[in-house]
């Protein structure tokens, strides 16, 4: 059977949920064996096997956390030449974080192979992989393939169930020598971003995001608060964001993330096309907005026409009642 | 010795028009109105800012794009670069990004280079990958996605900046010559001046084709793509949901449906 090469997102062992998704597409296709890079590579092995990996190539060196994307473009290169060399070879995936997106680009090139981004889902094909993709602020779906060379294709969060089935996982150390290029940026600092204690937004089954509407920093409480009832993550429009109310990271839309959950609450969010390319994809969404022409409810699957300082307590309230 | 600031533009049509795909499957650029990627006007103010503080520099607008791409070179012109350089060529048709990205580090070897600046994505095709792509074609570090850039030290200096990621905000070094790309957060950019404009009409704007550049038509556009679109379908609007006025008992009723859908 055909191998699938799947790149693992990982902080210190702990493998990224979108990881385990693309492991379910993998095996779509094929036989996947994992590559995880850096500190705790090791240590991911155990459930990337729970999920269907065969083989998990593991390398660790300084290079990966104190330069910037090249040096795992040159692991992720020697991973691809050692399992392309056995000549069944299929496709690289790789998890659309942004990074990510930069190493399978830089690998596509110098393996001389076509690149696709941002694929929601994947299936075999006659031709090889084919990817959808949702474009124009999710307008469309478009249905494509890459036609030459070994298919290199990201694919975004919440775009597969994570899926149990065990397989054999067998650590390999990957050999890998970084070229020229891999010391050429420097990180000379890095801050970790703070935990909030809430689920990961682009992984969160559910998000709860506030807008303009919010009307200040103080009041993103009442967001909050909706959120911790549900379980969910917070967002933000941009306006909330660049009006400083909350963190750039929380930001839904084109320039921030685009997620993709079971259920979107927007509060005081009109729906501009950029905010709407970030979340039209979420399986239901709700909208509490108190002006009745905003755009944002010609999306909904449930809308309230109403102040969101009204509404949104009086749902958490609900929400805390009814889980009791 | 000036430095010399390459700032990577794209023309793209309006998001908030009515964007689709033409016969060919590639983006319809005809029949939509387009505009300077909005995420290219952050590239063109750092670029801009970049050369006000260094002793001499020199910024040039490249773009890769249709005959009407020239109104995306104008408006950075207006907006204060010194001079642009158009790649058109009806054989670029249907480029994909290794196409693009070939003919964009083609041209920009071509017009000589100390840094040059990208957008964080363009707003039709959102990759957000292509600064990655130039940097490993022209073989020199790649400083990307910078919510926060600074040059120092002239054409043999270095490009500092800070790159907000997932997990981390990391601070990045490299010398130059570099490619940098950056965010939406790196600062609001400006509005063209009336001056500004009036001076743009006289900037010089060289017009490239492939030969100019040695490059093949084999090499780009829609044959010489690495990857096929095979069909796009518009996404069916969603069926119209049910919208309540909040009477004093919104919440409770949204409670009810996101009961009825087993949320809670
Ligand atoms: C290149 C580019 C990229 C962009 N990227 C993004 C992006 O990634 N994400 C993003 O979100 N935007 C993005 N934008 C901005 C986008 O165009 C909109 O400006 C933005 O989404 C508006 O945010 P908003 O809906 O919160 O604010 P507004 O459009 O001002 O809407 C606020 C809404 O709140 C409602 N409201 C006010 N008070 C209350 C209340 N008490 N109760 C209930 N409702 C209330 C109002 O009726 C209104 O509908 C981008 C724009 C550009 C040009
Ligand atoms: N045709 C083009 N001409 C010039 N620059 C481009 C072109 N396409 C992409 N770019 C640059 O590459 C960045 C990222 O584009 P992309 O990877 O296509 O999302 C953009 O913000 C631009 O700076």
């Amino acid at each position: 059977m055909a191998e699938i090469l799947v790149y693992v997102d990982h902080v210190d062992g702990a493998v990224r949920k979108p990881t385990l998704e693309l492991l379910t597409l993998a095996r779509r296709l094929g036989d996947p064996v994992a590559v995880a890079l850096g500190n705790g590579a090791a240590d991911t092995a155990p459930v990337l096997a729970e999920h269907g990996a065969v083989k998990v190539l593991t390398a660790d060196a300084p290079e990966f956390a104190e330069y910037l994307v090249v040096p795992k473009v040159d692991a992720l290169q020697a991973a691809y030449e050692a399992v392309s060399a056995g000549g069944s070879l299929a496709a690289v995936l790789v998890p659309s974080s942004a990074e990510a997106k930069e190493i399978a680009a830089r690998l596509a090139v110098r393996i001389g192979s076509g690149v696709i981004t941002d694929a929601v889902d994947l299936e075999a094909g006659a031709e090889g992989p084919v990817a959808t993709q949702a474009v124009f602020a999710a307008s469309f779906t478009t249905k494509s393939r890459v036609s030459k060379g070994t298919p290199v294709i990201t694919v975004k969060p919440n775009s597969a169930p994570v899926e149990a089935a065990p397989a054999a996982g067998a650590v390999e150390a990957l050999s890998v020598s970084f070229g020229a290029l891999a010391t050429g940026t420097k990180v000379t600092s890095r801050t970790p971003r703070e935990s909030t204690g809430r689920p990961e937004l682009t992984e969160a089954a559910i998000v709860v995001s506030g807008g303009r509407g919010v009307n200040g920093a103080e009041n993103f409480a009442v967001i909050e608060a909706l959120a911790d009832s549900l379980g969910a993550a917070v967002g933000a429009s941009r306006a909330a964001v660049d009006a400083g109310w909350y963190p750039h990271a929380n930001q839904v839309g084109q320039t921030g993330k685009s997620v993709s959950p079971q259920l979107y609450i927007a509060s005081g969010i009109s729906g501009a096309i950029q905010h709407r390319a970030g979340m039209q994809t979420s399986k239901t969404i709700v909208a509490i907005n108190k002006d009745a022409e905003a755009p944002i409810f010609e999306l909904v699957d449930y809308g309230v026409v109403g102040d969101l300082f009204e509404v949104v307590p009086q749902l958490t309230d609900e929400v805390k009642t009814r889980k009791g | 010795m000036s430095l010399r600031i390459v700032v990577c533009v794209k023309y793209v049509p309006d998001a908030t028009g009515d964007r689709h795909f033409a016969d060919d499957l590639t983006v319809d650029r005809d029949d939509v109105d387009g505009l300077l990627s909005e995420l290219d006007e952050y590239a063109v103010e750092q670029a801009l800012q970049i050369a006000e503080e260094a002793d001499d520099a020199e910024v040039t607008v490249l773009t890769v794009g249709p005959e009407d791409a020239k109104d995306a070179l104008r408006k950075a012109l207006s907006m204060g670069a010194d001079k642009a350089v158009h790649v058109e060529d009806d054989d670029l048709h249907g480029s994909d990004v290794m196409g693009t990205s070939l003919v964009l580090a083609k041209a920009i070897e071509k017009t000589g280079y100390d840094v040059v600046i990208a957008g964080m994505a363009s707003t039709d095709g959102v990759m957000g990958v292509l600064p990655a792509i130039l940097a490993e074609r022209l073989g020199v570090p790649q400083v990307t996605l910078l919510s926060e850039v600074k040059i120092e030290g002239g054409p043999n200096g270095k490009v500092t900046g800070r790159r907000d990621g997932d997990a981390a905000s990391e601070q990045l070094e490299a010398s130059l010559p570099a490619v940098v790309s950056v965010t939406d957060q790196s600062g609001e950019a400006r509005y063209p001046s009336f001056k500004g404009i009036m001076a743009a009409k006289k900037k010089p704007v060289e017009s490239l084709d492939l030969s100019d550049l040695d490059l093949e038509a084999e090499e780009v556009g829609l044959e010489g793509a690495w990857t096929a679109v095979d069909s796009a379908t518009e996404r069916p609007a969603r069926t119209a949901g049910t919208i309540v006025k909040d009477e004093g008992e919104g919440g409770k009723q949204l409670a009810e449906f996101l009961a009825s859908q087993k949320f809670i």
